[in-house]
Formats: structure tokens, sequence, C-alpha cells
């Protein structure tokens, strides 16, 4: 397990690395000339601060996502480049206005007095004696933009988040510690870095110069690791091609959800593409609409997606229809309004469906949803699930008003669930948990719950492409319920990799 | 030099209205008035940190306006109430900043700073690597004056130089000054609302008030013939002082 994380350390951190001091360096460009030109003018620096202080309230994630709408469907680099530059904007920005701003009036007039130009009053007075807070206001914003930019996961761009959000996903635990020691450990040897330069500064000390380049060197050395060639992985040592049409060699770009299943899918899309001499640029942990934005811009090939959560969160449609409806209805919209192929589903559903312990089952005769009308029970789900219409149609069918809810991140649902925190879950139908946990699903005989069938997403580059085509047929209808809650259950509950569950689910399908 | 009908409005009444002198080389003038009579303004008018709305300022034959600001103010030094050094800089750097916007040479500077701060009796070896923050207000004012020195100045221009330093300090502050302006040769304006500062420093004294100089002279002229109730007054407390001072010295 530990040797696949550290395989893919180097470009985790090297993307973690230049996203932030990107970001921090744009930062600085645009903050510091536009403070030193807003500082002598109030009515500029009044309001720029405020446009800063607002963007600083908007929550990171969230201003990580809007970015990718702002930038036209674009994932990855460039959108959560922009977020993060524009969180570094205020404290450089205002520590540059109010340092500018609290040096003394007769210090200013003295300058002018002994004959400088404006100019160099600025340069040889204003801005020395400006400096420590001016600095203190870079040291925030590295602390800052280095911590937010693990955040940049679900905008598929590469960074120590990535350990993070799916070490939250899969309930590695060693993965997400992993990530945010290594990202804390980088935002303080930055913060000392810089600390050591302005000392350096400060006290005309080369020695501290000295230790502040040791600890940026330190930072950087890292990268060496990213530079040298890897030695492969043990993905290539077995032969599954099967198309007549190789892929040599060309990039696919695949992008996954950040939840167990799709890490599972993506690892086996990869495999199966590779093995057709693909080479894979994997995008992991994308939120659910940026993802499919990115495959309608053709920033990605190829996804799995669901029927249901096309037809409720993007053709906004109430009603429920047969699943076979759906998915041809889902389709014809697809191509119609965005020019992306439903190439084939996978064969299994990944659907909602109210969970409860055998215990409680017994305990209180529950059979079906309706059984749990009028109780005073708590129902936890994603906090998604409350804002969609499955709640609001099963609520209204089944009477269950009087149920408490809970929002909670799907990883800790089962447990709360197992304690006896909670009383019943929305479990997806698919995980592995399920069995492990001895859970019973409840019928829902209205059909209120909308069929969430997986299928293969191609943009509309990837819609006219045989080869991929070709290659990725074998995988069409090909993974049934059991094998698809067997996998998830392997890497949720057994601990076995991503990638060896994902051979598994290959082995299986070749059958 | 010589300011020929200086006025200055800031949107009200004028603060400086038609203000004339001349100053002869090593002459020193000192402008004195109540608070708000436009003395300051006066000041900050002939090095153009403020802008005249009318009238010129000439210095060796060259008009103000003839060079551009920071020329201008390269061309005579400027003292202020609470020497204004530059705090991130060692003295040396202070004193020699006006040298180094003139462009002079390094070895050239170095034989002024040694000499000015020889001047002011504060060696440069001693003082020369200290900062601002490590001198008391005199050594400070010191420093300031050896700063507005060491451009080699034709005219320096003091604003309130004294007013924040203890009476000892002060006396012996404007002794060596007085010897300083012997030994070096400038001509000064010096802005002061204490009419004994000014009697001891200065060659003429001009009297202003709502931004006209209302006499002008020295001392004893205005001591003997005050031109108006405003002088007068403004004489009266000096008068007493000295008063209450020599019977003093007479019961002693």
């Amino acid at each position: 397990m530990f040797a696949e994380e550290l395989a893919v350390f180097p470009s985790r951190y090297a993307g973690h690395l230049l996203l932030s001091l990107s970001a921090i360096a744009t930062g600085l460009a645009v903050s510091i000339p536009f403070g030193i030109h807003a500082a002598g003018r109030p009515r500029l620096a009044g309001p720029a601060l405020g446009f800063a202080s607002l963007v600083q309230t908007i929550p990171g994630i969230a201003l990580l996502a809007l970015m990718v709408p702002v930038m036209g469907g674009r994932i990855g680099f460039w959108p959560a480049y922009a977020a993060l530059a524009l969180y570094s904007l205020l404290p450089i920005l205002r520590n540059t206005i109010v340092g500018l701003q609290g040096v003394p009036a007769p210090l200013k007039e003295a300058a002018l007095g002994v004959g400088m130009t404006g100019r160099q009053r600025l340069t040889q007075v204003e801005l020395p004696l400006a400096a420590p807070v001016i600095v203190a206001g870079l040291r925030t914003a590295s602390v800052w933009v280095v911590g937010a930019a693990t955040l940049s996961t679900p905008v598929g761009a590469e960074s120590l988040g990535n350990y993070i959000f799916q070490g939250l996903q899969t309930r590695d635990w060693g993965a997400v510690l992993f990530g945010c020691l290594v990202s804390a450990t980088l935002a303080l040897v930055l913060d000392q870095a810089i600390r050591l330069f302005e000392l350096s500064a400060e006290r005309r000390s080369h020695r501290l110069a000295i230790f502040g380049a040791a600890g940026i060197s330190l930072v950087l050395a890292p990268l060496l690791f990213a530079l040298a060639p890897s030695g492969g992985g043990p993905r290539l040592d077995r032969d599954f091609s099967v198309a007549a049409e190789p892929l040599d060699g060309r990039t696919v770009t695949l992008a996954a959800k950040s939840f167990t299943e799709q890490y599972i899918l993506a690892e086996l899309l990869s495999q199966r593409l590779e093995a057709e001499g693909a080479r894979i640029d994997l995008r992991q942990g994308l939120g659910s609409t940026i993802m499919f934005d990115a495959v309608a811009s053709g920033e990605v090939d190829v996804a799995i997606d669901y029927t249901g959560t096309v037809w409720a969160t993007l053709m906004e449609r109430e009603d429920v229809p047969p699943r076979a409806v759906m998915y041809a209805e889902v389709s014809a919209w697809l191509l119609e309004e965005h020019g992306v192929l439903a190439f084939a589903p996978l064969g299994f559903e990944n659907a909602y469906a109210y969970a409860v312990t055998r215990e409680t089952a017994e305990r209180l005769d529950l059979v079906s949803v309706g059984d749990l009308a009028g109780s005073g029970l708590t129902l936890a789900s994603d906090p998604e699930f409350f804002g969609r219409l499955e709640w609001t149609r099963t609520r209204d069918i089944y009477g269950l008003d009087t149920l408490r809810t809970r929002g909670m991140e799907s990883t800790f649902m089962y447990e709360a669930l197992a304690n006896g925190e909670v009383d019943v879950i929305t479990a997806y139908t698919t995980d592995g948990r399920i069995d492990a946990y001895d859970l019973v699903l409840l019928e829902e005989p209205a059909g209120a719950l909308p069929p969430y069938d997986a299928f293969i997403l191609l943009s509309p580059d990837a819609a006219e492409d045989r080869a991929l085509h070709a290659a990725l047929a074998p995988l069409a209808n090909a993974i049934s319920n059991d094998e698809m809650r067997a996998a998830n259950g392997k890497v949720d509950l057994d601990r076995e990799t991503v990638m060896d569950a994902a051979l598994w689910l290959t082995d299986r399908t070749r059958d | 030099m010589s300011a020929r009908n200086l006025t200055k409005s800031f949107g009200g009444p004028p603060a400086v209205d038609g203000v004339s002198f001349d100053l002869a080389p090593g002459e020193t003038l000192a402008l004195i008035g109540p608070s708000g009579c436009g003395k300051t303004t006066t000041l900050k008018l002939l090095n153009r940190l403020v802008e005249p709305d009318a009238g010129e300022v000439r210095l060796g034959g060259q008009e103000a306006h003839e060079l551009s600001a920071h020329a201008w103010r390269r061309r005579m030094g400027y003292v202020i109430q609470s020497a204004g050094l530059f705090p991130h800089l060692r003295l040396a750097e202070n004193v020699a900043v006006t040298p180094r916007l003139l462009g002079w040479e390094p070895a050239r500077i170095e034989v002024q700073l040694i000499r000015l701060f020889d001047l002011i009796g504060m060696p440069l070896s001693e003082f020369g690597q200290r900062f601002p923050a490590e001198l008391s207000g005199g050594q400070a004012q010191r420093i300031g004056l050896a700063r507005a020195l060491a451009g080699e100045p034709d005219i320096i221009l003091m604003d309130e130089p004294f007013s924040a330093l203890d009476a000892m300090t002060k006396d012996t502050l404007i002794e060596d000054m007085k010897r300083l302006r012997t030994e070096i040769g400038f001509a000064a304006v010096i802005v002061t609302h204490d009419f004994s500062e000014a009697l001891r420093f200065a060659d003429r004294i001009a009297v202003m008030d709502a931004g006209q100089i209302i006499q002008i002279g020295p001392a004893h002229e205005l001591m003997s013939a005050p031109a108006n109730d405003t002088v007068a007054r403004l004489l009266e407390a000096p008068r007493r002082t000295a008063a209450a001072v020599s019977s003093a010295f007479e019961k002693a």
C-alpha cells in the first residue's frame, strides 16, 4: 500500500508546490504594485480591500469549484491556480496598503525635503519601512495558499490533497494523515524560510540568508524525484490487449469522482486502456458536476457517471421512469445537448437505498420505507441527498416528515449506524459495507428512488474515436452489482489497494 | 534668496498672502508668529513642498520652477521638528542621503561625513554605524542638521528645530548651530514660535499674522518700534521674562 502511495508522491508534491508557488507569486505581482498605487488613494484602497476580504470569506473549496464554470468548464491547474491566486491577494494587498499608510508623515516629508523624487522616496524610505508588514502578509498568504491547495483535488489539479480526498473516501487514514503532514510541513518550512530572508535583510546577515536558502532547497528537493524517470508500476506486466486497432502512445484523460467505487473504476479503465497502449492522464477526486463539465468541454475523454445523477442534477427531471427508459432518455439528451456519448452501461446500479441494521429492522419490524412513517428515527445521508428530489419524493410519498435528518460524509455513515448514533442511512447499493455490517435494505414499492445505472461517458471527441470504442467495448455490461459491491468492500473493509481491487475486477470481467 | 509675493490658499482664506523678503548670503531670517499664521507654509513654499498659487522664489538668480522640485530641494537643507531621521538607515547613511542623490563620489562623501560628524561633536567612528533609535532628542536633531548640511547647500530651512527639546539641550544646540554657521557659512530661514530663539539665532525677524508679514527687521527695531498690537503683544512675554531674570540676577 505504502509503496503505491510513495510512487505517486513526486508528481503530487510537484503539483502542489507548482500551484502554491505560482499562486503566491501572482499574488505578490498583483498585490504589491496595486497596493502601492492604492495606499495613497483611500477611494481605491477601501473598495479594493473590500473586494479582497469578500473573496476571503468564500470557503476555499467553493472558490475553487466556482473557478471551473468561470473558466468555461476548464479543470486542472488553471482554475485551481486562479482561485489560489485570488486567495493570496488579500493578506499581501492589505498589508502593503496598511504598511505604506503606516509610514509617519514627517518621514515622508523629510524624504522629499532631502531631495528624493517620488520614486526614490518609495523605494528608499516607504517600502523599506513597510517591508516587515508586507512580509508578514506574504507569510500569511503562503501558509493559506499551501493549505488551500489541498482543496484543488475536486477541480482536477493534482496536489497533496489527492491523498486526503482519496484517503477520506477509502477510509485510509494513513493517507489522509500523510497528505496533511506533508502539506503542513511545506507551509511551515516556507513560512520560516521567508522569515529568515526577512531577518537576514533586517540584520544584514548572510548567515541567515543561507539558512533561508537551505529551507527553500529543502522544499524543492523532493522535486528531483519528480524529474527522475520513474521505474514504471506493476501494472504493465499483464497483457489484456483485445483491440485490433491499438491506442499506441496516445494520451487518454480519465476522470473520477471522489468515492471508492469511482477510484476503482478509474483504475479499471486505466488498466483497460493501458493494455491497448494508451497513456493515461488520471484526474481523481473531482466534484460531480465539475467532472461532467470537463467531459462536455472535452478536457476529459472518459468518465463513469450514473443515470440518476444526470437525470436529476443535469436534466432536472422530477419523474422516475423505469431503468431502461431512463437510460435511453439520458443517452439521447446527453448527445443532443452536449454531444456527449453514453457509450455503454457497466452493468451494475449504484442507487440510494434506505438501510437499517438487522437488529433495528427486527425490533421495529421494518420491511419497507413506508414503515418508517411517523417514527422519530434519525436519518443520516450525504449532505447533497437532502437537497435532491429523491429525498423530497420519498419523504412525501412515505410520510417521512417526522424523521430527524443529519447530513454527514458517507465514510462515517455506516459506523454511525452500527454504533446506534443514527437509526437509518441512505446506503449506496454497491457499497461493500452493506454486507460487512449486515444491513437490511428497506423495500421501496412506489419506485420513488430513481435508478442509478453506471455508464461510460465519452467526450464529443472521444465519441468519434473508433480505437477508444474498441478498447472500452469489453467493459459493456461486464460488472454485476455483487461484483462491484465486492470490489468496493475489498478497499473499504479489507484495506486492499484500489489497484488490487481493480485488477480483481478486471479478472472477473474477462470471464 | 528672494521671495516675491508668495501666495497660497488651501481652499479657504489664503494661508500665505503676498509674502516677500530678501535674504543675503550667510544671513539668518526667523519667521515668527502665532500658530496658524502661515509661517510653516511659507517655509514649505520656499522648497516647493507646497506649490504656490502665485509668486516666485529665487536662489542665486534661478527661479524655483526652472528646476524639477527634487533638484531644487537638493540645493537647500531641510530640518524638521522631530528630526525626521530614517529609522532603517544608519546615521552615516542618513547624513549621506543628499550627497548620494547628488551623485557624489564615495570618497568625497566619506570626507564630508567625517567633517560633519566632527562639527556636530559626534565622531563618525563612534556614531556612524548606529541607528536613530539609539539617540537622544538633541543628538537626533544634530544628525538632522548634519543631514541638511551634507549636500553643501547655500541655505538651510528649519521648521521649529528646537521646540521638541528640553531647555538645556536647546541652549547648547543653539550655541553649536551659531558656531557651525560661522565655521561653514550658510544662510538660514528658521520657523519658530519662540521669540527668544529668534532673538538669539536670527539676524532679522519677520513677524507673521494671518498669512502676511506684518513687520520685518532686526530684533532691536521690532522692540523699539512695533508696527502694531500683534507685534507688541508678541514681545510682551519675552520682555517680562527678561525683567524677571535680570531682577533675579541682581538679587543674587
